[in-house]
């Protein structure tokens, strides 16, 4: 039912910006369908692509951003918004389009870094002086210790986070499957709630001051220092996390029809370039190129990583093992 | 019998076209969607552990939400209609006020106040009592979303109520509790019903405020409506629409259930009406 809701309201949405785009023919628009927090991020990149493509084509062009939480956005997308790039947070989200034609299946290699201009990574926000000494994984399964992060299920960051935590019990001596499920569990049993999403979860944490720690993106920090102040908290780096990664797509159903290629592959590949990557960094997102992270490396301190293809098989592989209904998930939370 | 309004035939064939639009069509879709599903699948996602445990949390906090808005909103729509104060204007209008606010707005500001260091909460955390991020904090959550619906029902009804009725009673030898139980309540009744039901349905559809106060945790504090989201966020609508199919099924129950408990009570009063006159 919600489906076809949005296929309307797509439609009508749709209609709406081409009668809007009419009267200036001549000025090509790209809709850019993103993830909710990636607004700064593109705020601050469409006018730095708009003067790039300005200088080399002579042409203006429109761009348009769209932002929500990903999987509503990608099921608009397959609904029939008309994007024509994607620029999401997590594979899954573009591999849905992907099995609904709408972006070619290779669409990781079709860009460098796996289609993902920068990265981020999950680290731990604790109370200023770090009062339980929390320094990595194992502190936050101790009993007493209360962790705050978004629901693992149902949000791209909780899912992130939960991640993280297997990937590091799978690392360690003697870590199996079996292991890393007991300690995802005990994780899970010191978290006194599952916020909604990453924003509810850093307004409990600073806010409502409730738990000993938040786990969250490297990015996310910076945020809470600006809205909190940065005496307010700690940011500690585990020993091994997750490498985030964010997917770009163009929509080849959609730029085909709109003869939009061009301008979507430019708008993306910009994103590699030197400033699209100083944007990156200034959005305390890690960058790819070598010279810029170089540059903002106090910024980033160095940190083990892993990515969720070398440990999971990729998203296709994680998402369905992890958080589909009756994935490890689901079988913490089986009662007996 | 001759009518003196024209039109009946066109304004019910408008009725049922405009009813089939807007509530049949996309509820029947939903079901038609979900037959996608084998009858065993469909029972699978209806009766999981966590489903079922949702459908508890959900029905009952709505119940117990509505239950509380029924016996309060009955005591503001008195007052609100039999006294008269300094600033009853502005208290009636703040009765509107969880219509208009945004449900997520509702929320965090609820899961603030009541969280262990917000304003409410810290004064109940010494006595034990944890609200928000637990099951209370959603009937919290729903008693808040729901008052409208009781206040603004009743208070027409209460209008109507002549004051003269209770000083009959009085001077007819009735004690106060006579008066309010065999005088005004049979009146009341029906509309206290129907504000009830409104209340009661709004809330478990509710999910906006419910979010961000419920902690979410499985097993305890998960809504039903999460868990469609849940299914949704998997790409898994089939599944979604069966879980939205249960939630109506026993909604649609339970309002008739109401509905046929306001017939009766109204009923119930005209039959003696009947055996007076």
């Amino acid at each position: 039912m919600s489906g076809s809701i949005r296929k309307l309201l797509a439609g009508a949405l749709a209609t709406g910006w081409m009668a809007a785009a009419l009267p200036v023919f001549a000025q090509t628009s790209l809709l850019n369908v993103s993830y909710d927090v990636a607004r700064d991020f593109y705020r601050d990149y469409n006018p730095l692509f708009q003067k790039y493509w300005k200088e080399k084509t002579g042409a203006p062009i429109e761009i348009k951003q769209s932002h929500a939480g990903s999987s509503k956005q990608v099921r608009a997308v397959a609904d029939g918004l008309e994007a024509d790039v994607v620029t999401m947070n997590q594979a899954s989200d573009v591999d849905f389009l992907a099995d609904k034609g709408l972006v070619a299946r290779d669409y990781a290699t079709k860009f460098p870094d796996n289609a993902s201009p920068y990265t981020s990574t999950m680290v731990f926000i604790v109370r200023k002086g770090n009062p339980k000494g929390l320094r990595d994984w194992p502190d936050l399964v101790e009993p007493g210790v209360q962790v705050i992060l978004p629901h693992p299920k149902n949000t791209g960051n909780g899912r992130y986070s939960y991640l993280a935590a297997w990937g590091y019990a799978l690392r360690q001596p003697g870590g199996n499957d079996g292991t890393a499920l007991e300690f995802v569990g005990k994780l899970l049993k010191n978290a006194p709630l599952f916020a909604s999403g990453g924003r509810d979860a850093t307004t409990t944490f600073m806010q409502r001051k409730i738990g000993d720690v938040l786990v969250s993106f490297e990015s996310e920090a910076e945020l809470i220092a600006r809205e909190f102040g940065k005496g307010e908290f700690d940011v500690i780096y585990p020993s091994l996390s997750i490498l985030a990664e964010f997917p770009v797509a163009i929509v080849e159903k959609v730029v085909n029809k709109k003869g939009t290629r061009k301008e979507a592959q430019a708008y993306l590949e910009h994103l590699w370039s030197k400033d699209g990557q100083e944007n990156a960094a200034q959005n305390y997102l890690r960058p790819r190129d070598a010279g810029v992270r170089e540059k903002y490396a106090a910024q980033f301190p160095p940190i083990r990583t892993f990515s969720v293809d070398e440990v999971f098989g990729g998203w296709s592989r994680a998402f369905p093992a992890h958080f589909k209904d009756g994935g490890s998930f689901d079988q913490i939370y089986q009662s007996k | 019998m001759k009518r003196v309004l024209p039109g009946f035939g066109l304004s019910l064939g408008f009725t049922l076209v405009y009813l089939s639009l807007l509530v049949l069509l996309p509820l029947s879709g939903l079901v038609f969607k979900s037959s996608a599903l084998s009858l065993g699948q469909f029972w699978d996602i209806a009766t999981g552990e966590r489903a079922l445990a949702s459908y508890r949390v959900s029905f009952g906090a709505s119940l117990l939400a509505a239950l509380i808005n029924a016996f309060f909103g009955l005591i503001v729509a008195w007052v609100l209609v039999r006294y008269s104060f300094p600033g009853k204007r502005f208290v009636d209008s703040l009765v509107d006020l969880p219509f208009a606010l945004p449900t997520a707005v509702a929320g965090i500001t609820l899961a603030t106040l009541y969280a262990d260091t917000g304003w409410i909460g810290r004064h109940l955390d010494p006595l034990g009592l944890k609200v928000a991020f637990t099951p209370l904090g959603i009937v919290v959550a729903l008693t808040f979303i729901g008052l409208p619906f009781v206040v603004r029902t009743l208070q027409p009804v209460i209008e109507d109520i002549e004051p003269e009725v209770e000083e009959a009673a009085a001077t007819l030898g009735a004690t106060r509790w006579q008066t309010f139980r065999r005088v005004l309540l049979p009146g009341i009744l029906p509309a206290l019903l129907t504000g009830f039901t409104l209340a009661f349905s709004r809330a478990i559809g509710e999910y906006g405020s419910v979010i961000f106060i419920a902690g979410n945790m499985p097993l305890i504090s998960e809504i039903t409506p999460l868990l469609i989201i849940s299914k949704l966020e998997q790409y898994d609508v089939i599944g979604a629409t069966a879980l939205a199919c249960v939630m109506l099924a026993i909604s649609f129950l339970l309002l008739l259930a109401v509905n046929g408990l306001q017939w009766w009570a109204a009923n119930r009063h005209r039959g003696k009406e009947g055996a007076l006159s």
